[in-house]
């Protein structure tokens, strides 16, 4: 017996230790080390010098930094909320008694499983060519020129394409939030009126809040780390409004000599998706406990 | 119980609704077997069908982006990906779930790498790039390697979450019989978490087959493309030929579409299954 016991212990010691291996030197050492070039003037080859604390203040102080924090967050929000009330409503209409209700279900999520970056060329060929065509016909002026070319609302065209995607993928979360509700629920509802929007406040929603906390956190995280449709709409202009802050990492960090000055915005970066991750588990987990 | 009328102006919000999904992929299909000489600047010329069918546009897309090659590598990299993270998640997943409630060892390397979950790609790519490059590895084989520490996180998470319904009285039953923990693995456990099996492989083979952003740090350099790497790579040469840059970026499409038509249920479940988990 005590041999048998043995055994196992040495059998998990031995899966564990060559993976965790692997996930510390692929993943730890390089953020470790992405923490040591934000401190340096590194510019991705030669030598680089300590630089101690200064990436770190004049990130605070650099404009485009700013701008593509503004940017990213605006469209972060703008687009999760946009793609929860569409995709709530899609998943009422889709779990509703309907006909070919799961050829319409398998049509939803279509977008889905489409990679973003051609989903981003195709897009941006339609807001290039087709809507400014149809905006011609029918006399709408503001849209005659491409929207990805006017800095002030190139950021709605990437709002569009991220969300004509995200929109599949909350509303099967949502539909599968919604079976969780059962028939008598409703019924006993009924009878005491709540019918139509009050049904929907009073009943659906509190029971489906679970999948509204999962669809928020699965949407503030992936919109946040924006870059595909970025890369595929408007590679962060025109005139940088459209500049995500991986985008800009990537862009400047990689191949514009500041290696060690976005490593530090990177480290920031890292810092504020924590923090938005760990405020929403506590605002939702707050939400449920209250049921 | 009533029978249940159909409820009709669901139906209409959902046929309009399929509009916004359809016309995209109806203007992708159309301006793909169209030859420049039909696009004009008006929407029906844009929109209508091709005078033809004609496959020119996909022959020369082909050519231009290396298309088969590119295929080869996607492929490649996702087929290693998935069976690799079958594999090696199951039995971390496995290894942390039964210990973690009872070690304080296993419960730390379990929130270690969970929380790896939090880690944006965006902090690791420039070290990894040099990483990679340091240890020969910019290249198909070092982007899988990635994946699969990528998606440890979330897949062990999936995994030791399925294992405790897995009732600790079958693995005994085995030992009993003689059999070492690594056999009764692969002997009882790991055919039983079949069906998460088929949710990580979903999560995976999707996320892989799409990503844009690793093969572009990592390979950038070797001079090879995965399918969406190339759309990206050969943008410039399609330069207003639309129809042939559409011709390619159909092809980098099909093989998704068709996975999805074939295996449409078991990637609904998979998505639902992982997103609740």
């Amino acid at each position: 017996m005590k041999l048998g016991k043995n055994e196992r212990k040495t059998t998990f010691l031995l899966i564990t230790i060559p993976i965790l291996a692997l996930f510390i030197c692929f993943n730890t050492i390089p953020l470790i080390r992405g923490v040591i070039y934000s401190f340096t003037n590194f510019k991705g080859f030669g030598k680089y010098d300590w630089v101690g604390f200064r990436n770190y203040i004049d990130l605070f102080s650099d404009l485009r930094v700013g701008k593509s924090y503004w940017f990213t967050f605006k469209l972060a929000i703008v687009t999760t909320v946009v793609v929860n009330v569409l995709s709530l409503l899609l998943a009422l209409a889709l779990n509703s008694s309907i006909k070919a209700k799961s050829f319409f279900r398998g049509a939803y999520f279509l977008p889905n499983i489409l990679g973003a970056l051609v989903v981003g060329y195709i897009f941006n060929y339609f807001f290039t060519y087709i809507l400014p065509a149809v905006a011609d016909m029918i006399g709408i002026d503001a849209l005659r020129t491409s929207i990805l070319s006017n800095p002030s609302a190139a950021w709605i065209g990437i709002m569009v394409v991220c969300a004509w995607q995200a929109i599949a993928m909350n509303t099967i979360i949502y539909i599968s939030g919604l079976q969780t509700v059962p028939e008598d629920v409703y019924e006993a509802g009924g009878l005491d009126g709540a019918t139509g929007w009050k049904q929907f406040k009073y009943l659906t929603f509190p029971l489906i809040i679970p999948f509204f906390s999962i669809n928020m956190v699965l949407c503030v995280k992936n919109f946040l780390m924006v870059f595909d449709q970025i890369m595929a709409l408007t590679k962060g202009g025109p005139a940088q409004s459209t500049e995500s802050i991986s985008y800009l990492i990537y862009n400047n960090g990689m191949s514009g000599g500041q290696f060690g000055f976005q490593s530090a915005n990177a480290v920031v970066f890292f810092i504020v998706i924590v923090a938005v991750s760990v405020a929403q588990m506590k605002f939702s987990g707050k939400k449920e406990e209250q049921l | 119980m009533t029978i249940k009328k159909t409820n009709k102006a669901a139906m209409i919000v959902l046929i309009l609704g399929l509009s916004t999904i359809i016309l995209p992929l109806y203007m992708t299909l159309v301006i793909a077997f169209k030859q420049p000489s039909e696009m004009t600047n008006s929407i029906s010329g844009i929109l209508s069908l091709p005078k033809a069918w004609s496959l020119n546009n996909f022959r020369e897309a082909m050519e231009v982006t290396d298309f088969w090659r590119s295929l080869r590598n996607s492929l490649l990299i996702t087929v290693s990906t998935v069976a690799l993270s079958i594999a090696v998640h199951s039995l971390m997943g496995y290894a942390l779930g039964r210990n973690k409630s009872h070690s304080k060892f296993y419960s730390f390397v379990y929130l270690f790498i969970v929380s790896g979950m939090f880690v944006p790609f965006a902090i690791l790519m420039m070290p990894l790039a040099k990483q990679t490059a340091e240890l020969g590895l910019a290249n198909w084989f070092g982007v899988i390697l990635l994946y699969v520490v990528f998606y440890m996180p979330m897949n062990v998470l999936l995994y030791s979450g399925y294992l405790v319904n897995i009732p600790m009285a079958l693995e005994e039953a085995a030992k009993v019989d003689g059999a070492s923990t690594w056999r009764t693995y692969w002997k009882i456990i790991f055919p039983i978490m079949k069906p998460m099996h088929a949710t990580v492989a979903v999560l995976t083979a999707l996320a892989v087959w799409n990503d844009v952003m690793t093969p572009l740090v990592i390979m950038a350099g070797s001079g090879q493309n995965t399918l969406p790497l190339a759309q990206l790579n050969f943008q410039s040469q399609f330069g207003t030929n639309y129809n042939l840059a559409f011709a390619s970026y159909l092809l980098s499409l099909i093989p998704i579409l068709i996975f999805y038509i074939v295996c449409q249920k078991q990637i609904l479940n998979g998505v639902v299954n992982g997103a609740v988990k």
